[in-house]
Order: structure tokens, then C-alpha cells, then sequence
């Protein structure tokens, strides 16, 4: 069973309605004990850092998140999601965030006026590595990206996948181990997107 | 490079989508889950749903509709219309909309977008304006006024201060929506879409004119859209949505290409 983790950061409703149409159940829950059991566990989010952090804190998720990436779990982070499995997020003044991939993540500051943010709309990720979570996805398929932060991990080698935007080329997919995380929104995002949310539900980290 | 969007809208009238001339004269187009799922697969990039009778009438929005959308189409899509309070946004957001957009609402108590976009985040407030052009420079120096509930209402307010009033307050995008060009299928109005897309620092969508690839090329070369509602020009069937794409790539646009 796959548990998409409600941390009251967001809707969860496209998530969900994505694994109907590929015919994989999942649960939504705010549950620890639901979350520890699952065979995989989506971590989605939309909105800001702080309150997510503060959520997954009062609802007793923080540890069991750790707990679940550190025993090797397949575990899927998307948009905020991604953002807060860093060490810091520069949003809201500054929130110390879960620390399981080393890095940061900043605010888009375009030196161009039309480089509008939020980063709202369909870009290009182009594959840094083979993974199978990006298996029969084409090199710079487009996904649907909707956010101000992005993703800087320390680590390049995490890196699966990048994006250019606002005059930056951004980490867009990282992989460390069983962990996979992509700042776009594979639930929102046509075919690709699908085929990737199956590609996790078949994945066997090594 | 992110892409430019395109983006079918949808004009529903019990039950059935609806296209008219400056909201008037509506002929039925067809069901509205069945052409959302057709434009999904033909690879549009995003839906627009407006409940154009609900705000006339102030009757509540289909929820049914809305989750059926959600379950037909695995992109982004906003729905507006008959929005009138953050338990409304809350209902379309958790049937599976990624956005509300909000137009009279606003005008009324431009506070609802503050306390939507606090609530659901700022990507998901989108705020539709219907700016038509005046002389009087005075009332309103941009030479844009804002008119509410189907064009019948004039506010007095001007389009480009309430565009920046609305970023303030923090909506996400701005859809522009000519009254002039509305239903045409002559051309968006570039002067009108550039002005308030060159002020904000929000994505801007233009609405109102589309009818041939061309005015989508020029809109977004010419007036810096980050993104095109179409409606007549393919819910006809004079266009195809790939036939669209196509003529956008050959001309150099930044368009999504695999789906």
C-alpha cells in the first residue's frame, strides 16, 4: 500500500486521483503508524515551508518521516515536498527543514522582468542520469512546475534532473538511495507525469 | 525554458459549454468533462471552467462537474464563476481544481484574495479581470476600466492600479480579458495585455479574441503573455489544438511539445 502523507500543507486530491486512473491504491493519512507501515510513501505539498514544517511537527511526522527513508522505504517527495527534505528554505524569514539531503533552497530572483514568479507553468527537465523513476520518459519532456523556492542540494550526484529558469539552471529531480523528490508536479503533468508516479510505484531502490 | 501555455476555456451554462459574442448569444457547444478530455489528450496545458450564468444568477458552482473534470484530466485546471467565499474556494480546490479564479467576488471584497491566497497559497488564487477601454483618463489614467458580472457593470476602477492592488493582496496569475476583443476571434488586444503583463510580477494570461495561431504568436511576442485562453476558434472546429502547437513551433514560440 502506498501512503500519501496529509500533512494539512496542501490538497492532495490530484495525488490521489492520479493513482486511481493508474489503478495503484493509496491512502491519504496524517497517521505515523500508517505512514511506518506503508510499502511507499508520497510526500507531496503545496504551500509555504514554515507551515509545513510546522504541521509535520505537531502531528508526530517528522521522526516518522526520518524513520521511514533511513530503513528504505521508496519514498517520493514533490514540490514543497522536495523543498523541505533540505537542510533550509530561505521562505518565510528562514525555517530549518528535515535535513535528509544536504542544501538549501532560495527564492527565484529574475534579473529579467519577465521572468514572472511564481515559476507556474510546463519547462523542460533535462536528464542528468538513467533512473529507473524517469524510464521511458524522453530526455526534456516537459513537467508542470508551480513555485517561488528552488532546490540547491550540495551533492551533485544526486542530481537526477535539471530545469532553466529566471537565468538559473535548477536541480528539478534529485535521487539519494531510496529517496526520489521532483520540485514539478508529476500528478499535474499529462503522460510524463503518470508514467512517472507508475515508474516509483515499480521501483526497487538497490 | 518554460513553455508558454495554452489554454481551452470553457464557458458552461447548465451544464453544457457555451460560446457567445460578449456573453451574448450563447450556442451550445457540447459536454464539458467530454471536451475537457478531448483537449487534455490533443495536449492542451491547462483548462479554464467558468460557470458564466453562475454569477448572473448566483447559483452555486457544480462540484460534480468539477470532480468529474478531476478525474478525466491529469492537468491543471481553474474554475470560476460562483466563487463567493473561502468555503467556496475550499469546495473546487478539494474536488481536484488547482485554481479558483475570482472576478465580481473580488471587486466586491478584494479581501477574499488575501485571505484565499493565506489559506491555499498564492499559485492557487487567479484573478480574472474584464477591463474595457475608456476616454475618461481621469477616472482611470490607464485608460482601462474594470466592469463586473458579464460586462453589464461598470466600477469606476482602474484596470491597471486594480492589477497591482490585486498582486499586492496576493493573487497568483492574472487573466485579462478584453470586453472589446471578448468572442471577436479577431486578435487578443495586445496594448491592454502588454500593460498590465509589463507592470505585474505575476504571470499574466490573455483572454478574448483568439481566432487564428497568429493572434496566440503576436500575444505572446508582442504583449509578453505567459499564457493564451482560446475558445471559439477550437471548440468550432476550425482549429485543432496540435494544429495550434505546430503553427506556435514553427515560429519560433516555446511550446510544450510531448504529452
Amino acid at each position: 500500500m502506498i501512503a500519501i502523507i496529509d500533512y494539512r500543507a496542501g490538497n492532495l486530491t490530484s495525488v490521489n486521483l492520479a493513482f486511481e486512473a493508474l489503478g495503484i491504491e493509496a491512502t491519504i493519512t496524517d497517521s505515523p503508524e500508517v505512514v511506518l507501515n506503508a510499502e511507499r510513501v508520497v510526500f507531496p505539498g503545496v504551500g509555504a515551508a514554515r507551515a509545513a514544517m510546522d504541521n509535520l511537527a505537531e502531528l508526530g511526522l517528522v521522526d516518522t518521516i526520518k524513520t521511514v527513508v533511513a530503513r528504505g522505504t521508496p519514498f517520493l517527495g514533490i514540490c514543497v515536498g522536495m523543498q523541505i527534505l533540505l537542510d533550509h528554505s530561505d521562505e518565510n524569514d528562514g525555517v530549518n527543514c528535515l535535513g535528509l539531503v544536504s542544501g538549501n533552497v532560495s527564492r527565484f530572483a529574475p534579473t529579467d522582468p519577465y521572468d514572472k514568479v511564481p515559476h507556474m507553468g510546463w519547462n523542460r527537465v533535462r536528464k542528468c542520469k538513467q533512473h529507473p523513476v524517469f524510464d521511458g520518459i524522453e530526455n526534456d519532456s516537459e513537467f508542470y512546475f508551480v513555485h517561488s523556492y528552488y532546490p540547491s542540494p550540495v551533492d551533485w550526484a544526486c542530481v537526477l534532473g535539471i530545469t532553466d529558469y529566471a537565468g538559473i539552471t535548477f536541480s528539478s529531480a534529485i535521487v539519494q538511495d531510496n529517496l526520489v523528490a521532483t520540485q514539478f508536479h508529476p500528478e499535474k503533468s499529462g503522460s510524463s507525469g503518470l508514467r512517472l508516479l507508475k515508474n516509483f510505484t515499480e521501483w526497487t531502490p538497490a | 525554458m518554460l513553455t508558454r501555455r495554452i489554454i481551452p476555456c470553457l464557458d458552461i451554462h447548465d451544464k453544457v459549454v457555451t460560446k457567445g459574442v460578449k456573453f451574448q448569444n450563447n450556442v451550445e457547444m457540447g459536454d464539458p468533462v467530454e471536451l475537457a478530455a478531448k483537449y487534455y489528450e490533443e495536449g492542451c496545458d491547462e483548462l479554464v471552467f467558468y460557470d458564466i450564468t453562475a454569477s448572473a444568477e448566483r447559483r452555486p458552482i457544480d462540484i460534480e462537474m468539477v470532480q468529474e473534470v478531476a478525474k478525466a484530466v491529469r492537468i491543471p485546471f481553474a474554475v470560476g464563476g460562483g466563487i463567493s467565499n473561502l468555503a467556496d474556494m475550499e469546495r473546487v480546490l478539494l474536488a481536484g481544481a488547482e485554481k479558483v479564479s475570482v472576478n465580481s467576488l473580488a471587486v466586491r471584497n478584494p479581501d477574499i484574495i488575501a485571505q484565499g491566497a493565506k489559506a491555499f497559497g498564492n499559485q492557487c488564487i487567479v484573478l480574472g479581470m474584464d477591463p474595457l477601454a475608456v476616454e475618461d483618463r481621469v477616472k482611470c489614467p490607464s485608460g482601462y476600466e474594470i466592469t463586473v458580472r458579464g460586462f453589464r457593470e461598470h466600477t469606476g476602477m482602474d484596470a491597471l492600479e486594480w492589477a497591482r492592488r490585486a498582486v499586492d493582496l496576493g493573487v497568483g496569475e492574472i487573466v485579462v480579458n478584453s470586453v472589446d476583443a471578448d468572442g471577436t476571434r479577431e486578435g487578443f488586444e495586445i496594448g491592454l495585455t502588454g500593460m498590465i503583463a509589463d507592470n505585474v510580477g505575476v504571470p499574466v494570461v490573455a483572454s478574448g479574441g483568439a481566432g487564428n495561431p497568429q493572434h496566440l504568436a503576436d500575444v505572446f511576442n508582442e504583449a509578453h503573455a505567459d499564457a493564451a485562453i482560446i475558445a471559439g476558434m477550437i471548440h468550432s472546429g476550425d482549429y485543432t489544438i496540435p494544429q495550434i502547437k505546430e503553427a506556435l513551433i514553427e515560429v519560433g514560440i516555446p511550446i510544450r511539445q510531448r504529452w
